[in-house]
């Protein structure tokens, strides 16, 4: 039997198959303007035999595509708890959300922490600034990672804290150190986040986010605690909710 | 409608801002309320009042005022009813649970305060609230800062606004306050009215208002049968209408609605199917028409089964005593009664964290949504404390922090969405 799990983020959608426990299909696609339209271009000719859909556009394809769907905290913690079941709290960096959540020994969520409305301290923070400095997500985190010291950011406001840098580099601050400045506002947020929730145990690092090898270094630096990052981080809620399909409660 | 028109015009509302504000109302009571399957049919008596809470109700306050009786207007569950009945006055409570007018309101207050006070001054700087419009006298209340101090921004905006000053610590101190504070409170209500206030007239009062705390109780407890015999949704639009309305005729509606609700716990009917997920609300008051939070919940699957709210059971969950033979004696009754209110303006409140603990077991929830207005100091920091308390009493808690705006609604529906799963298990 397969099963696929499908996540409508903010920015992404992603799409997993398993069939015997193992992913054999993982897809992904920018959310665009037109969610539905991308989903389809994921799902179309995918062979399946059941679907559950999660993330933030998940009520849209329940009318759409008739399918059960589970919030993304639960497709995480299945999915992260699959992978690594000896993490015992997970940080979800995402487009636009960010989350904690403290898992029990037995995998199982118990608490949950997300920010409230605006996007603040999100991967959408980061390619903003990243645009601002004019460097390529990538060339972001490497530079950041170069930078000995960090400029201060004070605003955790995407639309403040571009100001914010623009009058630092307009003040002549290097561009790599302000990178750095602005990596560390978001793990700030983020381990007050973490440490709210889940005071203890190891992490388990998803989300698109999760690819910056900066906000990574940082984190465990910052917490001083075992951070792990699977090896598709962006997919893991999309494989929680195939898990889901695939075995409902007991997953 | 139109017979209103004259009325509205009277009392100087902007009939176009109010008309807006009616439409829009009408139609968030439709998606809201009217959408629900299974209704009792005892709620029709409720939706006649929402739907004629500007028109019947306010046609009611203007003959009352014709015959000479006065109409009190207040914020607060620690204006005593009693006493307003007591001088043969009209309760009624003020509009202050939709984000109307905002611009307006903070051309005069700061933007970062809580939706509830913006919203009272919204209503009333963009002239659409009956209510206020035909109070005799305002009542307000010192209890959070925000409150307090935006009273003082009211005072010049209508004809006659009163404050009762609160203690803040349950203190023999704290209690001589309020015991004075209502004291005082009756001689101007004494003097507004006209009319003193005599032991059968107080004790009338009394009466009639525990009535009408005997009649939601009836309905709170009914809420503890699975499957529950009344969305929370309508058991919150009934607290809700409890500001509002004639007390008789809403205790009688009230147990209207009771009796046909214990016909259907005998017969194991109910809105949601058995079994379905039991949360509670706990938390600041959720005032006409902010029924934000509770539709996301029960349009999630959930079932609400009880408030601890101000609008809900710590608003009404203690009678006044009835007994005494002078005015001094019913008084005390008064002040000791409400004395017992936990609101988050007292340091501390530990009574509180009890009752949200008795709550949870009486009526079977399986997990509490405390409910936090935004920039409501009180409440988000005593949610901390409350929350982990609960959390070692195993029960599970989601705090949440919101305003009147819909910006939020799809980020709050994945939180309640995954609290729903943590509790299913």
């Amino acid at each position: 039997m397969r099963a696929a799990g499908i996540d409508i983020g903010s920015r992404t959608v992603k799409f997993v198959i398993i069939e015997n426990g193992t992913i054999i299909l993982t897809r992904k696609c920018l959310t665009s303007h037109d969610p539905l339209t991308a989903v389809r271009s994921v799902i179309d000719d995918a062979e399946y035999d059941m679907l559950i859909g999660t993330g933030y556009g998940r009520h849209l394809i329940r009318e759409h595509l008739d399918c059960t769907v589970i919030s993304e905290i639960k497709a995480f913690a299945i999915g992260a708890n699959a992978i690594r079941p000896s993490s015992r709290a997970i940080l979800d960096i995402g487009g636009q959300d960010t989350k904690a959540i403290s898992l029990n020994n037995k995998g199982e969520m118990t608490k949950f922490e997300m920010n409230d409305r605006c996007a603040a301290g999100t991967g959408r923070f980061l390619e903003i600034m990243a645009r601002a400095l004019g460097y390529t997500l990538e060339e972001f985190s490497e530079a950041a990672l170069s930078a000995k010291r960090a400029e201060n950011i004070n605003s955790m406001c995407t639309v403040f804290a571009e100001s914010e840098v623009i009058s630092l580099t307009a003040r002549g601050a290097l561009r790599h150190e302000v990178a750095r400045g602005i990596h560390k506002t978001i793990v700030g947020r983020s381990t007050a986040l973490l440490r709210r929730v889940a005071p203890s145990g190891e992490i388990f690092f998803a989300g698109g986010v999760a690819l910056n090898n900066c906000v990574r270094k940082l984190i465990t630096d910052e917490l001083g605690r075992a951070v792990f990052v699977p090896p598709d981080p962006q997919a893991v809620g999309a494989y929680g909710a195939a898990l889901y399909a695939m075995f409902g409660k007991k997953s | 409608m139109s017979d209103y028109k004259q009325m509205w015009s009277e009392l100087g509302l902007d009939l176009e801002a109010h008309d807006a504000l009616l439409s829009v109302l009408g139609g968030a009571y439709q998606d809201v309320f009217l959408s629900q399957k299974m209704r009792p049919e005892g709620m029709k008596y409720f939706d006649f009042v929402m739907s004629e809470v500007h028109g019947f109700r306010i046609k009611e306050l203007m003959d009352a005022k014709a015959q000479g009786r006065i109409v009190v207007g207040s914020y607060c569950v620690f204006v005593p009813e009693e006493l307003i009945l007591a001088v043969d006055g009209v309760s009624v409570g003020l509009c202050a649970g939709a984000e109307f007018n905002f611009e307006g309101a903070e051309e005069v207050l700061p933007r970062n305060l809580c939706p509830l006070i913006k919203s009272a001054f919204g209503f009333k700087r963009g002239l659409v609230c009956p209510y206020v419009e035909a109070s005799d006298i305002i009542v307000g209340e010192n209890t959070c800062d925000g409150k307090k101090k935006a009273y003082e921004v009211l005072s010049p905006m209508v004809k006659d606004l009163y404050i009762i000053d609160l203690p803040q610590m349950k203190t023999n101190t704290g209690r001589a306050l309020l015991d004075e504070e209502y004291r005082k409170y009756m001689t101007a209500l004494e003097n507004a009215s006209g009319k003193k206030i005599t032991p059968e007239s107080l004790r009338t009062g009394i009466e009639i208002v525990n009535a009408k705390r005997r009649a939601v109780k009836r309905l709170a407890e009914l809420r503890a049968a699975d499957p529950s015999p009344i969305s929370g949704l309508d058991a919150l639009l009934v607290n809700q209408v409890f500001f509002y309305d004639d007390p008789v005729r809403f205790t009688k509606s009230v147990n209207a609605l009771c009796d046909e609700l214990e016909e259907r716990v005998k017969k194991g009917e109910g809105v949601f199917p058995k079994g379905a997920p039991r949360v509670m609300m706990s938390g600041c008051p959720m005032a006409v028409p902010n029924w934000k939070v509770p539709m996301i919940v029960e349009t999630s699957g959930a079932v609400i089964v009880g408030e601890e709210s101000c609008v809900g059971e710590r608003g009404t969950q203690w009678l006044t005593e009835e007994k005494g033979g002078t005015v001094a004696e019913l008084l005390n009754n008064i002040t000791e009664r409400y004395f017992k209110i936990d609101c988050a303006v007292f340091t501390p409140n530990p009574s509180r964290a009890d009752h949200v603990k008795d709550m949870f077991e009486r009526y079977g929830a399986r997990g509490v949504i405390h409910y936090s207005l935004q920039f409501c100091h009180p409440y988000i920091i005593e949610s901390g404390p409350l929350e982990s308390t609960l959390e070692a009493a195993g029960i599970p808690v989601l705090r949440l922090e919101t305003d009147y705006s819909q910006e939020d609604a799809g980020q709050l529906k994945t939180r309640i969405e995954a609290f729903i799963e943590r509790i299913e298990g």
